[in-house]
């Protein structure tokens, strides 16, 4: 059709590519996708990082909700276990978001780079 | 004490999870995998829970600092359950410590990423 944007074809397309890989790093990891998604929109759509991460936590929550039902269908899921890292990790997001709007975040990314290379250790020696 | 640790794990990994737009998994799973005693694929199941709540508030908060783009936002979520099905058939049908290698490996990765991002920064928290 010739009155159609010619771009939004591909578009969908790449759209569909991040979904179903971020879904399959979700189901299998337990993670919400996002470190395939930020990258890619970023990389693909020209989107501002800040838009990309919050455009991204927006798609996290049917993700998320979609990998919570199929891991529940398995009977995994342990919601007061879930609650106890949840909870507080709310407080944490309303803080980070506030924070991400005045600071460059650099010093808090190493700080958790840190953290997770010794998360990774402990994984692998256990 | 293993409830503190799990609870002080949960508020950073929301809060990066708010810096980096990402769900905070990427800490929750350890964190109930080593304190709360769980396996592996218990701790993801459980943490997928956890980044809903996150992932509900942290949109809200960029909603109101006009951050999200909620069609692109809507049309990856709708079409990602192909992906999240493969994944969880798979994530229950390899051995437990192939489940833990390979999310070893998804955090090395994001720490990498995470080092090379604050890194390449020009003009870092420039708000554009």
């Amino acid at each position: 059709m010739s009155g159609q944007p010619p771009r939004s074809g591909p578009r969908l397309l790449k759209l569909a590519f991040i979904a179903t890989l971020a879904g399959a790093f979700s189901g299998l990891f337990g993670v919400g996708g996002g470190t395939v998604i930020v990258p890619l929109l970023v990389m693909w759509f020209g989107y501002s990082e800040h838009v990309a991460t919050g455009t991204s936590l927006a798609a996290i929550v049917l993700i998320g909700l979609f990998a919570a039902i199929a891991h529940g269908a398995y009977g995994n899921v342990d919601i007061p276990k879930a609650m106890l890292v949840g909870v507080p990790a709310v407080g944490g997001i309303v803080a980070g978001t506030a924070l991400q709007q005045r600071l460059s975040g650099r010093t808090v990314s190493l700080l958790f780079a840190g953290l997770l290379v010794s998360v990774a250790i402990k994984l692998l020696i256990d | 004490m293993n409830e503190l640790a799990v609870i002080l794990l949960g508020f950073f990994g929301g809060a990066v999870g708010g810096l980096v737009g990402v769900g905070g998994g990427v800490l929750f799973v350890p964190a109930l995998a080593i304190f709360m005693g769980q396996s592996q694929l218990e701790a993801e199941a459980s943490s997928l829970v956890a980044i809903v709540l996150v992932a509900l508030a942290g949109t809200w908060r960029q909603l109101g600092y006009g951050n999200v783009r909620l069609r692109d936002a809507a049309v990856i979520g709708v079409l990602s359950p192909l992906g999240v099905v493969a994944g969880t058939v798979l994530a229950n049908n390899v051995s437990e410590r192939a489940l833990e290698v390979a999310f070893a490996c998804l955090v090395l990765f994001f720490a990498a990423q995470l080092l090379r991002r604050s890194f390449s920064e020009p003009a870092p928290g420039e708000t554009r």
